[in-house]
């Protein structure tokens, strides 16, 4: 081994300081993110909006396990019924069973929210990553470029971009809502690593011979993405609220698709006589909404060092 | 070069480094600072040389360029709005100023390290310590994560945390201050640097652990024979640990000499002025000896020697020219027009003389 391995390792130097820490605590994982479960696990409103996601999700993905019908079986001498103990939500007019079909809509617009999402975190984090680490003039342009993106209301762009398309589906609307939304991510990203960048450890890490990309890898980002991804998961309601919008406005999903946008574009006509149809895709829509709100804002707090009581 | 490091090779990242001259030499070394209130002049032509084994410590208040001259070295000074107007630091030679960015970056934490003032807020928060001293080894010698990680532990234990195999997975703010030192300690050390810079490392500690840490670095100076530049503004640290002293004011090297000849005979006012402003066991009770006045403000030089303004020696001499750093006896150099009176001790003030 190496003359410093070799050398007196079993005598420290200098006699080692009693270190309070260590003796008779239990093993417990202090890392940021162990911290941020120790203090989510507390909140009431993170464990509700825990449960609500997690039923969620699972409808979204397997829509079979809590409707037994097939959401395109529809017969239409049953149309426009008041919902009863055999169709708990009553029936479209085509007669589908309404309750399946609130079930099977939970996928699209899920997954509309989580593209979009998950894309906007990757692209919007890299280039705010970018613009914060390197400065200068990619800063500058990186950011001249948001400011013009952020000029237009985000529904206006993606109503006219939308409206001049023919045929659209998931891919499509996800993408003109990623087009439309990365620069608040970016931002935010930006703002975060500037926040980082300047800490004694990015210097300390320089000092000892960090290259640039270790430095964003092990120290930046792990220290720099906490309010990002809160704000991510606020995020996602929002853009699930975005697609409903659109889809209800005839720009955004077409039909034979299933969402819960269509239903409410559908229900629009009928609303005094079948109030039903308006009521509950909607409920979903402000359900799934309030889910991800909820636990995007129990994320930022848990994340939010200044916040935390240790 | 991947398992075994050799530390003996003197250089580990690349380049040849040949032997010639003292491990480093800073010539002359200019750095100023761009602000909206004008030119700062943080450093006026610095000199002074390191060997081998030997500990440097460079002596100042607030402002007189200390964490400059740290930072000019390890080139992290942040530019701009720093920049470096002129001069030389030559590493074994090699003139560090005119490298490319990447192989300079190669000689940080293999050759010249670097230890900082705060250990709790040099360490990444949201990574274990193991894992960072790990890092090192990961990243310079592209070694694995196992073996890397059994280095640390050494690494650990050899600065003395006790119980290392249990504490490497624990994070900064789980640490006491010391043990935090010495992690940041066995981090800058982890490969084996010629030349190890340490910025006031025991400034954020109290007295008892300050010793112990300082105990620690000059036992691994020793054992690895490198080359300490220890920067502080604190006169009692540096007695016991320094060979070399050399005394900062105004971004000029005021004085510099062997560390008994500088506590022995002064000869600088600013030196001597340091030197009774500390407080003494056997002078209790009455009041301490401040230098008066306020260190130039770097934007407005005063012309001639820069302690010209608060020094009681001062003549007209001293306000109108600037003195170099020239020698007394031997290495013992000051930069004042009275060096030989000074160390004398002989000269008088002003006053004195007419009276």
């Amino acid at each position: 081994m190496t003359e410093l391995a070799r050398s007196r390792s079993a005598a420290p130097a200098g006699g080692p300081a009693p270190s309070p820490t260590t003796q008779g605590r239990p093993q417990e994982d202090a890392s940021l993110w162990m911290d941020t479960w120790r203090s989510l696990r507390k909140n009431p409103w993170f464990l509700v909006s825990a449960v609500l996601l997690l039923v969620l999700i699972t409808v979204a993905l397997f829509p079979q396990l809590f409707a037994t019908h097939d959401p395109r079986e529809c017969f239409l001498g049953r149309s426009r019924q008041e919902p009863s103990a055999e169709h708990w939500f009553g029936t479209d007019i085509q007669g589908c069973d309404y309750y399946t079909r609130v079930i099977y809509g939970a996928a699209n617009s899920m997954a509309v929210g989580v593209i979009v999402t998950g894309s906007i975190l990757v692209l919007g984090s890299l280039l705010g990553l970018m613009a914060a680490y390197f400065g200068g003039w990619v800063d500058a342009v990186l950011m001249r470029l948001t400011d013009l993106i952020f000029a237009i209301p985000y529904m206006l762009g993606a109503l006219v971009f939308l409206a001049v398309q023919e045929n659209r589906n998931v891919w499509d609307v996800a993408f003109i809502l990623i087009v439309f939304t990365w620069p608040t991510m970016a931002r935010l990203m930006r703002g975060s690593v500037l926040a980082v960048i300047n800490n004694d450890y990015v210097t300390a890490a320089r000092a000892l011979g960090a290259g640039p990309l270790t430095i964003m890898r092990r120290h930046i980002i792990p220290n720099s993405l906490g309010p990002v991804v809160g704000y991510a998961a606020v995020y996602t309601g929002v853009i699930i609220g975005a697609e409903a919008t659109l889809t209800f406005l005839g720009v955004g999903l077409q039909l034979p698709a299933i969402s819960w946008g269509l239903q409410l574009n559908d229900a629009q006509s009928y609303l005094q006589q079948m109030p039903h149809l308006l009521t509950f895709p909607l409920i979903f829509v402000a359900l799934t909404v309030f889910a991800f709100t909820t636990m995007g804002e129990a994320l930022r707090d848990a994340l939010d060092p200044k916040s935390k009581k240790r | 070069m991947t398992t075994a490091p050799q530390p003996t090779t003197p250089a580990q990242g690349d380049g040849d480094f040949t032997s010639t001259g003292p491990l480093l030499e800073v010539k002359d070394l200019h750095v100023e600072f761009h602000t909206k209130q004008g030119v700062a002049q943080a450093i006026n032509g610095l000199n002074f040389t390191l060997e081998a084994g030997e500990t440097l410590a460079i002596l100042g208040e607030s402002g007189s360029g200390k964490s400059v001259t740290a930072q000019t070295i390890m080139g992290i000074l942040d530019m701009p709005p720093g920049h470096i107007a002129g001069g030389e630091i030559r590493y074994r030679g090699q003139d560090l100023l005119a490298m490319k960015p990447e192989q300079r970056r190669r000689l940080r934490g293999v050759n010249i390290s670097m230890i900082f003032q705060d250990a709790l807020s040099s360490l990444n928060p949201v990574l274990p310590v193991g894992w960072q001293i790990a890092e090192m080894f990961r990243v310079h010698q592209k070694m694995r994560r196992r073996p890397a990680r059994q280095r640390a532990i050494e690494l650990m234990k050899r600065v003395g945390i006790p119980a290392a195999e249990q504490r490497v997975g624990d994070y900064a703010h789980q640490f006491s201050g010391g043990m935090r030192q010495r992690i940041m300690i066995a981090m800058a050390i982890a490969l084996d640097p010629d030349v190890l810079i340490a910025d006031e490392p025991t400034t954020a500690l109290d007295v008892t652990v300050q010793a112990q840490v300082m105990r620690l670095l000059k036992e691994l100076q020793t054992e690895n024979n490198m080359g300490l530049i220890l920067i502080t503004h604190d006169l009692g640290v540096v007695a016991d640990v320094a060979d070399k002293i050399a005394v900062m004011y105004a971004g000029r090297v005021m004085e510099a000499a062997d560390v008994y000849e500088i506590y022995a005979r002064p000869g600088h006012p600013y030196t001597k002025g340091l030197l009774e402003s500390l407080p003494r066991i056997d002078a209790a009770g009455e009041r301490l000896n401040a230098i008066p006045g306020l260190p130039p403000s770097l934007t407005d030089m005063p012309s001639g020697c820069p302690f010209s303004p608060r020094c009681p020696y001062a003549t007209d001499l001293c306000r109108n020219e600037m003195p170099e750093l020239l020698p007394i006896v031997g290495e013992h150099t000051s930069a004042c027009h009275y060096r030989e009176e000074m160390h004398r001790g002989h000269l008088q003030t002003p006053e004195e003389a007419q009276a």
